[in-house]
């Protein structure tokens, strides 16, 4: 590490914030979504969406940032990922197009109402597990061959592969749910908030689960947690993971509004931060570290110059936008 | 395993082509239509008419499925650089990479700030203000288009960069690399194209009304305004064509070789072939017809002008001719189409029978699609042409392709091609049930109940909270 800039690392702090984004930002409205069968047809499906039809597009946008910034920053782990996780990455694009579509379609074809509310659902839960398993195929690392992938087109499927994928469907579902907690009323909030007690649990036992077995995958996983003395550091994730489990299960008790969904958020923060924390520097984890995959300095330059006026405005627009629509939801839409 | 590579390699591209093909029609008419849209809301604020603003609120509509179907298909164009052409996008990217980034970035603050308003603003901000919008959504669209070319056109005439010890394109120029030598000409064609389909499209939907009623006063309107924009904008496109044509002739003359059938090399003036059956066995066109020397007119400006044809470079630096000889001529011939409706209609005019001239109507209904045909040949065209090749000269299409299995390829293929039919299929129906519905005066905005994209918050709402619950109207 030098003491001027290391761009490598702004970017990779980018990228990560991008991912991050999208994952707190379209988990609740995959979540939503993956909800969204268990809602009944009319006022209460309305409703959820309603919820989240101001937002989602937006939300999905830092995917493609996030896509775009890794072409761009890291040609070179972006060209040993996305073969590497061929079908799961492509099941996730399918699947958010047939959701995406679904809010534009549903309402303008009432006739088909019911097939486009499964198109919802489905997409939705396509888009979670491909995303979920894509994680876990990276976690648990990628065969790499000269500057290309190395590996076979079903190596990213393993019972690991498929763990994170489940969690991460059970992860969203719960960000779902305490999403709408938050943002509706009635029958609709009854509903998720018993969703959001199973779905906390079964959330909670995933990321135990995870948690346990990543040490395992790689003995430089092992190392970055366990070393002394930076373990001190380290063991502070899970003891916030316990301390926040307590909260959020106190809060949907006390029937809190806001809190669970808040307190849910902390929680993906978390293993996002403990995810960090394995992988760090890496970006194909175990295989190629920030700087060998990094850009030429002009072109992560070059690209900071416009990242740097525009994401703070996304940003300050993604704010306006979610405090405009703040406050209980109804069903009749915005208009 | 050779061939399994070179399956996959083939898969891969009928799979990069197919979505890119389906994606391409959506930008193409947003493009225009956002345009359009502007002028629409432009002259209602200069005149005062109603109709203007009935159209206006008729083809917002029909933008608003339109745009979202451009942003679902776009969201996987930026994964396939990555899935299935790993090896270009390793090479590539520290040169495309910022400027496809630059693009998401644009496109998004675009969407955000402006489209919003645009779609839902109507009542709740002032009538200058949603002018703003209006205008701004219609030139985010052209500097969407902006960034995209660049970096198409970067493949083609490459320039402005260096080439690094990993085997890397890295940047040296960032102004040569954006501003490199063919992207003006594809800029400025691919936007003209854009205008001449949507007027395309407008003039068919304005036609279909018109046969059912002549007194239609916005079926009127949108007919005379897209016979404008042909008598006008093709003969301008067809300037712009050849100017490209002659950059092509520079940078790509292989290209230009395939789009005219050019085999054998023509040192005293070669004839321009209008049609014939290439035959890249035997190196020759067959059944040709030929007009004597009138490519080296086009081409060179001069009769007895040299011209080079395949035989002077290798077989291995040929790209596929047929597909580029045919796909040339299908988007001239639109061309010339294009341009005969509009002088038709012009005459249409002078007659005072614009509005009268069944005949007339039935024609421009049955353009109606040809502007999308157009483009997909014009893009076929250009990208077939720079075979075999993704940058030009430099990286070979075989060597860019990612490790993939054969399988894979062919299952994602399959997928991509039964969901896209299927979920566009239905989005087309819908535009096409929205333009089944005539114009009339009072025209409604978008439904209430919509739901709105991010983009759809408006500044006047947000002052007060509880007007956002309120049914509209």
């Amino acid at each position: 590490m030098h003491l001027s800039l290391d761009l490598s690392v702004v970017w990779a702090f980018v990228i990560a914030f991008a991912v991050f984004a999208y994952v707190v930002m379209d988990g609740f409205d995959l979540g939503v979504g993956l909800l969204f069968r268990g809602l009944r047809p009319g006022e209460e499906r309305d409703t959820a969406m309603n919820s989240i039809a101001p937002v989602w597009d937006g939300n999905e946008t830092w995917l493609i940032l996030g896509g775009g910034s890794l072409f761009a920053a890291f040609p070179l782990a972006y060209a040993i990922i996305l073969p590497a996780l061929y079908a799961p990455i492509i099941a996730m694009l399918l699947g958010l197009i047939f959701r995406g579509v679904a809010f534009e379609f549903r309402w303008r074809d009432p006739g088909h109402r019911a097939a486009w509310d499964v198109a919802f659902t489905g997409g939705s839960l396509v888009a979670a597990l491909g995303q979920g398993i894509t994680l876990g195929a990276l976690l648990q690392g990628i065969s790499v061959a000269g500057r290309g992938y190395g590996g076979g087109w079903w190596d990213w499927l393993t019972p690991f592969s498929l763990l994170t994928g489940m969690s991460l469907v059970l992860g969203y579902a719960l960000l779902g749910a305490t999403w709408l907690v938050m943002r509706t009323e009635g029958t609709t909030r009854i509903h998720a908030r018993r969703m959001a007690f199973r779905f906390g649990v079964a959330t909670i036992a995933c990321i135990g689960l995870v948690s346990a077995a990543t040490p395992f995958l790689n003995a430089a996983y092992a190392g970055r947690w366990f070393t002394w003395p930076s373990v001190l550091l380290t063991a502070q994730v899970p003891l916030f993971v316990v301390v926040g489990t307590a909260l959020f299960f106190r809060a949907l008790a006390r029937d809190a509004e806001r809190a669970p969904f808040l307190l849910a958020l902390g929680l993906f923060a978390l293993s996002y931060a403990g995810l960090g924390i394995s992988i760090f520097p890496d970006i194909v984890p175990g295989r190629v570290t920030i700087w060998e995959a990094a850009s030429p300095r002009s072109s992560q330059i070059f690209m900071l110059v416009g990242a740097s006026v525009l994401i703070p405005v996304i940003l300050a627009y993604t704010a306006y936008a979610y405090w405009v629509f703040r406050g209980k939801v109804g069903q009749e839409g915005y208009h | 395993m050779a061939l399994t590579s070179l399956d996959a390699l083939v898969l891969a591209r009928a799979q990069f082509g197919f979505t890119v093909a389906f994606h391409i029609v959506f930008p193409a008419f947003s493009i225009g239509l956002a345009s359009y849209l502007a002028v629409l809301e432009g002259l209602w604020l200069a005149t005062k008419r109603e109709v203007y603003i009935n159209l206006f609120k008729y083809w917002l509509k029909i933008f608003a499925v339109a745009f979202a179907m451009g942003v679902v298909s776009g969201i996987v164009m930026s994964y396939q650089f990555g899935t299935n052409w790993s090896v270009y996008s390793d090479k590539t990217g520290p040169v495309l990479g910022p400027m496809m980034a630059y693009e998401v970035l644009s496109a998004f603050f675009l969407e955000a700030g402006f489209l919003g308003v645009m779609l839902f603003g109507m009542n709740k901000v002032g009538r200058g203000l949603h002018f703003v919008a209006t205008l701004m959504v219609a030139v985010g669209t052209c500097f969407s288009a902006f960034w995209i070319l660049s970096v198409n056109s970067w493949m083609q005439t490459p320039q402005g960069y260096a080439i690094s010890a990993q085997g890397q394109f890295v940047p040296a120029d960032w102004w040569a690399i954006v501003f490199n030598p063919s992207f003006p000409y594809r800029l400025v064609h691919m936007v003209l194209a854009a205008y001449l389909t949507t007027a395309l499209v407008v003039g068919a939907v304005g036609a279909r009304h018109l046969l059912r009623d002549r007194a239609n006063a916005g079926a009127r309107t949108m007919f005379s305004m897209a016979m404008w924009m042909l008598a006008c904008v093709a003969p301008l496109q067809i300037l712009a064509g050849d100017a490209h044509g002659l950059n092509t002739l520079e940078h790509q003359p292989t290209k230009v070789m395939a789009m005219e059938g050019h085999f054998r090399s023509h040192p005293d003036g070669a004839p321009l072939v209008l049609f014939g059956l290439p035959d890249e066995q035997a190196g020759t066109v067959r059944y040709a017809l030929e007009i004597p020397k009138l490519s080296s007119l086009i081409l060179k400006h001069g009769l007895d002008a040299p011209l080079k044809g395949l035989d002077s470079v290798p077989r291995a630096e040929w790209p596929p001719v047929p597909i580029v000889f045919w796909s040339f001529r299908v988007m001239v011939a639109i061309g010339f189409a294009m341009l005969g409706l509009g002088l038709w209609s012009l005459w249409a005019r002078v007659k005072g029978r614009l509005y009268a001239m069944a005949w007339l109507h039935r024609a421009a209904i049955a353009m109606g699609p040809a502007g999308f045909v157009a483009v997909l040949a014009g893009w076929i065209t250009t990208e077939v042409g720079r075979q075999p090749y993704t940058v030009y000269g430099l990286l070979r299409t075989a060597d860019s392709v990612s490790p993939l299995q054969a399988p894979a390829v062919a299952a994602s293929l399959v997928a991509f091609v039964l969901v896209y039919f299927a979920v566009f299929g239905m989005g087309v129906l819908y535009i096409l049930r929205l333009m089944a519905q005539a114009p009339h005066a009072g025209e409604p905005g978008l439904q209430p109940g919509l739901p709105i994209r991010t983009a759809g918050v408006t500044p006047a709402p947000a002052v007060d909270p509880d007007r956002r619950l309120q049914p509209a109207e």
